[in-house]
């Protein structure tokens, strides 16, 4: 098995977005996933919301380390770059992409393994550095490609499929991520794709860094009755705090909520974010609170899911480093290079 | 007694953190604004404060400007360290001191000269605050040395003035410390001094600069937009040239915004990382490092030369293995730079000599990388990279463009009958790349650290791997023909030394040496890897080759064997790997021995 190209036959019927395509000039070629893995079911609401979103599929660029969750960007928008770097590193990849040229939208595609294991560190710190991405985690705790060993996210006392428990705590990149200043922070669940669709579209609109951890069931290695990140277990125990509808810019809000309880969060670039709480209790502004939530929930057994943090007006990093509006890699040799004449001065004070 | 100008070497050695650094730069500055070619070396720890430290300057009016065996002049100003300082004194040299402590009977040497100068005492009356007394001890030295050895007084005093010229209230103190000083030597010390200076014009229009601050003034000028990096000795200048010049140079003058973005990444694996995911996005981006670093990044370095990613990284060398000798210098990472991460790996390494050498090898890296579309590594080593080093001025030629190397735009797309990224259309083994968001249906590819077809397409065919493996031998082929070409003295003598980097320093005084021992050699200065086919044509041409590597392993050696399938024992190596630079000395030593002991033929009548 190698590459297969999708046949390009569109359905008369299928919906034309703004731009004139259609999901299908979203989608990639066909997955080499396990059938019924969580991880296409990401990659089909990537393809949905891009699509719903109408923004030329070529102007997003694709990152994504190593593991089943990083081969997905394979299979969506085969219109735009990607670039499957290395275990674990994909965040620095990220950056330098983000950096060079800040004007495409750029998802990251990410594991368990790839983030909260070898990848860690740099999970970290791309939070602290704010780049405007979208960083998905296709999250089943196990390492799909190596036979099904545990993974730092899945839960103390899950078993394998063997029935051996996993001894070690596990470890939460959302309560992570709320800690070290993500501006767009959310948990959701590959087989909820009504939560999943309009959670996407906000986090690639989202100026600054938006984590959607989505858990994402391993159906060869972690679907068994012992395992918290299961089909069945995820259904029973999740909890969806926050609904969110996303709403363009100059499109009618038309909202079909009870009063009182939506609030419309407006993004940077004159989209709308409509809020719906199911949790009266529950503030998605507030830091602290969301993060006391979480692990209160989780302490439960419970998967919080949903928009649990945002804060739209946070600086993303190119406002931190001050950079040009324009691409950096649109600059050309006249704005880059000063020229034989400026280095008179600069020899003069070395003399 | 007997006067000598211009040509000694004087070692200051002081305790780390006391405020010296800058006194002893002055010093430096001085000589060099009198047209006196100087080189600087700072020997110094890895602390903060209290070990000791020491700067050395060559002062050297025929130009050699190699670290030389042996000190003229010793400014011992660190107790803890008089036994190894005196014992460093050639016979007929002078040990300056203060004497406010005496010096005990068993340290006295009869073959030297003694400068004791009260300095403590000295400034416990002038100053009252006990930091400025210690800081402008350094100073009283500076002023004793000024008249001792004659340097012009304006010079320095016009060098305090610009030095504090933001600490106004400073500069009395500091030209009333120098007077203090320069008083104490007129009045009380023998005269004349036997090591002194006059006005030359040997500098000429060079400049004193350090070799990191020259390559982060190379990478504004190449066009570099990104930088990240890690803080390691001793890159980090680097880096922080880089930045300041960037400020000076790149900041858009209607929006007060940055052409530029330097990120301090957590460690030197991101620090690569971003400059792969910014070369893969189409900006010209960069890293400094040292041997560490590169170890850590030689994962990335092998995705970058496997999927074919433009990267710059300068290796600043220092002592290892491991964290070495992390304040002293080496040419230690030839071969992990050269072959490094795992596979079939192979890696362009320059190898400049001179600080305006980092300047064009910074610019020229980054073109290479765009052409070459693959990292290259610039081989810089800490003696090059923090000594303020005469160099010639930087230059940059006003017809030179920057080569983006193969790039197709949306034009270039529509154009093109067919677009693989991987296709070698051209026969030289180097596709065209495409950036991301180029085009709206042609030109998107996945990029992969796994093997893949011509359309960048996944496989595990292995004809398809077979083929794109030996591509990837072909550019190493395309390569050997861009870089820098190795700068060739052959004058028909039956030997010659291949060396490179800073070992490019004492050359022309070992040459010098050499030819009093009646032996006379070809030179060739090795100047990047791949080797050139001239270098090929040298070797072929010589009975017998020294090859002068700094480290133990003879690693320039090892890499001419390898690459050019040689015998072993056609190269004579010459090392040294003490963590200082190679002296001239030690080279003609182990040249020397070598001719003594194989009975090797001495020129006879006049040198060439």
């Amino acid at each position: 098995m190698t590459f297969v190209a999708k046949p390009r036959v569109h359905h008369p019927l299928l919906p034309i977005n703004d731009i004139g395509l259609t999901r299908r000039d979203y989608e990639g070629s066909v997955s080499t996933l396990c059938a019924g893995c969580g991880h296409d079911s990401v990659s089909a609401a990537v393809i949905a919301a891009c699509a719903e979103l109408s923004i030329p599929p070529h102007r997003f660029a694709k990152v994504s380390g190593i593991g089943c969750s990083s081969k997905t960007p394979s299979y969506f928008l085969d219109k735009s770059h990607g670039f499957n770097s290395v275990h674990g590193r994909m965040p620095s990849v990220a950056t330098g992409a983000n950096l060079a040229n800040r004007s495409l939208y750029c998802i990251g595609v990410s594991g368990d393994g790839d983030s909260a294991s070898i990848g860690l560190g740099q999970f970290a710190h791309i939070v602290r550095r704010r780049i405007n991405m979208l960083y998905l985690v296709d999250n089943n705790g196990t390492y799909g490609l190596t036979k099904g060993q545990f993974s730092a996210t899945n839960d103390k006392g899950s078993t394998s499929k063997r029935g051996v428990p996993n001894l070690y705590e596990p470890i939460d990149l959302v309560t992570l991520a709320l800690q070290l200043g993500a501006s767009f922070v959310a948990r959701s669940f590959s087989g909820d794709k009504r939560q999943l669709v309009p959670l996407i579209k906000a986090g690639i609109k989202h100026h600054g860094f938006a984590l959607i951890d989505v858990i994402s069931p391993c159906v060869a290695f972690n679907n068994h009755s012992g395992s918290t990140k299961s089909y069945d277990y995820v259904r029973h125990h999740s909890e969806s705090v926050t609904k969110i509808d996303y709403v363009e810019s100059g499109q009618e809000i038309t909202a079909d909520y009870e009063p009182g309880t939506t609030e419309d969060v407006e993004m940077p670039d004159g989209s709308t974010l409509r809020l719906s709480k199911v949790d009266a209790n529950f503030d998605p502004h507030d830091r602290i609170k969301a993060l006391q939530y979480v692990q209160r929930r989780q302490s439960e057994g419970e998967v919080v899911t949903g928009l649990l943090y945002v804060d739209p007006e946070s600086p993303d990093c190119h406002d931190i480093l001050e950079t040009i509006d324009t691409p950096l890699n649109e600059l050309d040799f006249a704005d880059l290079c000063p020229g034989n004449a400026a280095l008179a001065p600069i020899n003069q004070s070395f003399r | 007694m007997s006067v000598s100008y211009n040509d000694f070497v004087i070692r200051f050695a002081n305790v780390n953190g006391s405020g010296s650094a800058s006194a002893n730069g002055m010093f430096a500055k001085a000589l060099f604004r009198m047209g006196i070619p100087v080189a600087t070396r700072n020997i110094f720890p890895s602390n903060i404060e209290v070990l000791p430290t020491w700067f050395e300057v060559r002062v050297s009016d025929v130009g050699y400007m190699g670290r030389r065996e042996g000190v003229d002049i010793m400014v011992a100003m660190n107790a803890e360290t008089y036994d190894e300082d005196i014992a460093a004194i050639k016979p007929g040299g002078v040990l300056l001191y203060d004497n406010s402590a005496a010096l005990s009977a068993n340290r006295r040497r009869s073959d030297i000269r003694e400068y004791g100068i009260p300095i403590a005492q000295l400034m416990l009356p002038e100053f009252k605050d006990q930091n400025q007394r210690s800081l402008f001890k350094n100073i009283c030295y500076l002023g004793a040395l000024a008249e001792l050895l004659n340097i012009e007084f304006d010079v320095i005093s016009g060098m305090v003035e610009t030095q504090f010229a933001a600490k106004q209230k400073l500069i009395q103190p500091n030209i009333h410390a120098l007077a203090v000083g320069r008083k104490y030597a007129r009045e009380y010390l023998a005269h004349p001094f036997p090591y002194q200076v006059k006005r030359s014009t040997a500098v000429g229009d060079r400049i004193m600069i350090d070799g990191n601050t020259a390559a982060g003034i190379g990478a504004v000028f190449g066009g570099a937009t990104v930088c990240a990096w890690y803080p390691i000795t001793p890159s980090t200048s680097l880096a922080e040239g880089f930045e300041k010049y960037a400020h000076q140079l790149r900041v858009d003058k209607t929006t007060g915004k940055n052409k530029f973005a330097i990120v301090q990444a957590e460690d030197e694996l991101s620090a690569m990382g971003i400059v792969i995911g910014a070369g893969w996005n189409g900006a010209r981006a960069f890293t400094a490092t040292s041997g560490p670093g590169v170890s850590l990044m030689s994962e990335f370095l092998g995705l970058a030369y496997f999927a074919e990613i433009p990267a710059v990284l300068f290796d600043v060398q220092r002592s290892g293995p491991s964290t070495g000798m992390p304040t002293r210098t080496q040419q230690g990472d030839l071969i992990s730079a050269a072959y490094a991460s795992h596979g079939d790996t192979k890696h362009v390494l320059l190898f400049p000599s001179t600080p305006r050498e980092c300047f064009d090898f910074a610019a020229d890296a980054l073109d290479l990388a765009d052409r070459l579309q693959t990292p290259i590594i610039v081989m810089s080593d800490l003696e090059l990279g923090m000594n303020d080093n005469l160099s010639e001025p930087l230059s940059w030629d006003e017809g030179r463009v920057h080569d983006r190397g193969k790039v197709l735009d949306a034009a270039g797309l529509d154009a093109a009958a067919t677009f693989g990224r991987y296709l070698d259309v051209d026969g030289d083994g180097i596709g065209y790349r495409t950036y991301p968001g180029t085009h709206p249906e042609k030109g998107s590819f996945f990029t992969r650290g796994t093997s893949r077809d011509e359309y960048a397409r996944y496989t595990e065919s292995p004809e398809i791997y077979g083929r794109n493996m030996a591509r990837l031998q072909l550019k190493w082929q395309t390569a050997r023909k861009l870089v820098p070409q190795a700068e060739i003295n052959s004058r028909g003598h039956a030997a010659g030394i291949i060396y490179y980097g800073t070992s490019a320093s004492p050359m022309q005084e070992t040459i010098d040496l050499l030819s009093e021992d009646r032996i006379a050699v070809d030179q060739m200065r090795i100047r990047s890897f791949p080797f050139g086919p001239e270098v090929e044509k040298f070797i072929d041409e010589h009975d017998f080759l020294f090859v002068v590597d700094q480290n133990r392993d003879a690693q320039m050696k090892t890499l001419l064997v390898n690459e050019l399938s040689l015998d072993p024992n056609s190269l004579v190596s010459i090392l040294y790997f003490e963590g200082l630079s190679i002296s001239a000395d030690t080279i003609r030593e182990q040249v020397q021995t070598y001719f003594n002991q194989n009975k090797l033929p001495r020129l006879t009548g006049v040198k060439s």
